[in-house]
């Protein structure tokens, strides 16, 4: 038995002068939630599209249940389930037929075929909706659809490319109960992509990656204990003043942000009750708060991943955009 | 067996998304139809009979079962843009069916709604005063078929190279026309300069044009109806052959040109 079900081995891919994916290196074990962060254009779903054969790597070697993804390329597709980045339902039919369709080219055998499109279907919630036309579901009934069809033919492997991009809060718990679900029931290994921390903290482990390399990779725990600190962030009435302030008073380098003022203090609970006495410039608000995978990610990179939460808009268009583009 | 499934799924799909827009029907035999009652009526007074009692709208009208048949077909291979376009054609590309397989299912999707429309044209036959026994049917029902299959691989060769419905469309456009005037729908080549003699033999579609008017009018392949290719009359066998040898190069290089794509 392999403690792997995926081993990925000094893979490289290269667009042109464009080295999306740099020399990466990576194994994930049998029944792992594991999880990719990285800001847009980091490199993710191109790794995807290698594991899942759609694309070939330009040097190195990546294994899926024990089959070459160049070499092996059918007995890794029967061994993967996909829910890609952008739509890829056929929206002329129900979502029935889309199941249907799916099952056979899948070999879902004809005698269990039925009783499971139900069952996913109806873990979905969508068994009331399966004559409708996909055209007319909404964007969260599509994406549950594509989850239920990566579902289908029951996966060792199943690979999430973000797959709750422009959906609601709502939606996106509750396709992450399913997520989690489906692990405990089937065992079944879940690659996944991300840019929303705290889907990435749902992960038993992540690897961040930027521009095509794998900065760090570890357990969302042990990946906060590099940054090791407490976060505390301040408005105050003049922050270039307040910087100074602080550098001269704690010896801290604060830096500006879109949140005011952040710095980092060993034990925020201790250091707080002190500053906000002590500090000369008026303060409007303060926060402490432990770290998260996104100051994980700046002190690593020295960037912050940008967070598209909330505008739900905005990443719906972006992946509306980028269908009209292909 | 595993390649078959492929090829049948695909096909099935196509048949199923078809029967859907089956409004569509009616788009497909309503210009053909205005084509033949129309403008054959129009000119029929003016033009001469070809002997033998066949008037203009009959000559046309084997010209256009051909033409829906090969119109349709040409233009199948917008689905596969389609479905780049929306992202279906991932979730074919990743299944574990071989390309080819796909590529084959999409050719013979294509064929066969090709045949269905043809097959409505060809029940127009009494109303042209055209009487058609079941023997002759069931000779054009394949005719048809391979004339579909050829062009459909084609325009799905084409299509897998294509990437926005618009382009594909132009192109199409661009091949069609010339195709079909070209292919002796509407004229015969027997009497047309020699630039446009040459041109029409290149074109595949006069091959499969000429074998259903021949069946159709009951008219040898030494009559005006006929081809000569190079000095040899060409038998209803040798389009036959030459259509299929076309289709299958077609369809072995959009198997390939699919199989390559990332
Ligand atoms: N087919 C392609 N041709 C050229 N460049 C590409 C292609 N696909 C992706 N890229 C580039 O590779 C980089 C990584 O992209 P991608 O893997 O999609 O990032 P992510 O999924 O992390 O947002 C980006 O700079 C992107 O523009
Ligand atoms: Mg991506």
């Amino acid at each position: 038995m392999n403690d792997y079900i995926i081993k990925v081995e000094n893979l490289v891919k290269k667009f042109g002068q464009l080295v999306a994916v740099d020399n990466i290196s990576f194994s994930v074990a049998p029944g792992e939630i594991f999880g990719f962060l990285g800001p847009n254009g980091a490199g993710k779903t191109t790794t995807i599209n290698i594991l899942c054969t759609l694309s070939k790597p330009t040097s190195g070697r990546a294994m899926v249940n024990g089959y070459d993804v160049v070499r092996q390329q059918s007995q890794v597709r029967q061994s993967i389930g996909l829910v890609f980045q952008d739509p890829s339902l056929d929206e002329r039919l129900s979502g029935l037929q889309n199941l249907r369709f799916h099952a056979l080219v899948y070999h879902v055998p004809a005698s269990v075929r039925e009783q499971r499109i139900e069952q996913v279907l109806k873990m979905m919630e969508l068994w009331d909706k399966r004559h409708i036309v996909v055209r007319n579901y909404s964007g969260g009934m599509k994406r549950r659809l594509e989850l239920a069809r990566g579902l289908l033919h029951h996966p060792k492997v199943l690979f999430l490319d973000e797959p709750t991009l422009g959906l609601d809060p709502q939606t996106r718990n509750r396709i992450w109960e399913y997520i989690l679900e489906l692990r405990r029931r089937e065992g079944t290994t879940i690659f996944l992509t991300t840019h929303y921390m705290d889907e990435a903290d749902k992960a038993d482990r992540i690897a961040i990656i930027d521009h095509g390399k794998l900065v760090a990779m570890d357990t969302s725990e042990r990946l906060k204990k590099i940054v090791g600190k407490d976060i505390i962030s301040v408005r105050t009435s003049d922050d270039k003043r307040a910087v100074e302030e602080i550098r001269l008073r704690y010896q801290i380098k604060a830096r500006r942000d879109s949140n005011g003022l952040t710095f980092e203090v060993v034990s925020g609970e201790k250091f707080l009750p002190t500053f906000i006495k002590e500090f000369g410039t008026k303060i409007l608000s303060v926060n402490l708060r432990s770290p998260s995978l996104d100051d994980v990610f700046l002190k690593l990179t020295g960037r912050e991943i940008r967070e598209e939460t909330g505008d739900a808009f905005k990443a719906m268009f972006r992946r509306h955009g980028r269908r009209m583009r292909r | 067996m595993n390649n078959l499934r492929g090829v049948y799924t695909i096909w099935y799909r196509d048949i199923l998304r078809f029967w859907r827009d089956r409004i569509r029907l009616i788009g497909a035999f309503f210009f053909p139809l205005l084509f033949l009652f129309v403008f054959g009526s129009g000119l029929s007074s003016r033009m001469a009979l070809f002997g033998s009692g066949i008037n203009f709208v009959q000559f046309m009208f084997p010209g256009i079962i051909g033409m829906t048949v090969l119109m349709s077909s040409f233009m199948a291979g917008v689905s596969v843009v389609w479905d780049r376009e929306f992202g279906f054609l991932k979730e074919v590309l990743v299944a574990p069916i071989s390309r080819a397989s796909v590529a084959g299912g999409k050719t013979l999707g294509a064929a066969t709604v090709a045949l269905i429309q043809g097959t409505v044209i060809l029940l127009f036959a009494p109303l042209v005063g055209i009487s058609l026994s079941p023997q002759m049917v069931l000779v054009l029902l394949p005719l048809m078929f391979l004339l579909a299959a050829a062009m459909g691989s084609f325009g799905i060769l084409l299509a897998t190279r294509i990437r926005t419905v618009e382009a594909f469309q132009a192109v199409m456009q661009m091949l069609t026309f010339p195709m079909v005037f070209l292919s002796g729908v509407f004229f015969s080549l027997q009497d047309v300069p020699t630039w446009m003699s040459v041109l029409a033999k290149i074109n595949p579609a006069t091959y499969g044009i000429a074998t259903i008017r021949q069946v159709v009018l009951e008219a040898p392949p030494d009559s005006p109806f006929g081809i000569n290719l190079l000095g040899h009359t060409m038998s209803l066998w040798n389009n036959v052959a030459l259509l299929a040898v076309f289709g299958t190069a077609m369809t072995l290089l959009a198997m390939r040109s699919l199989g390559s794509q990332e």
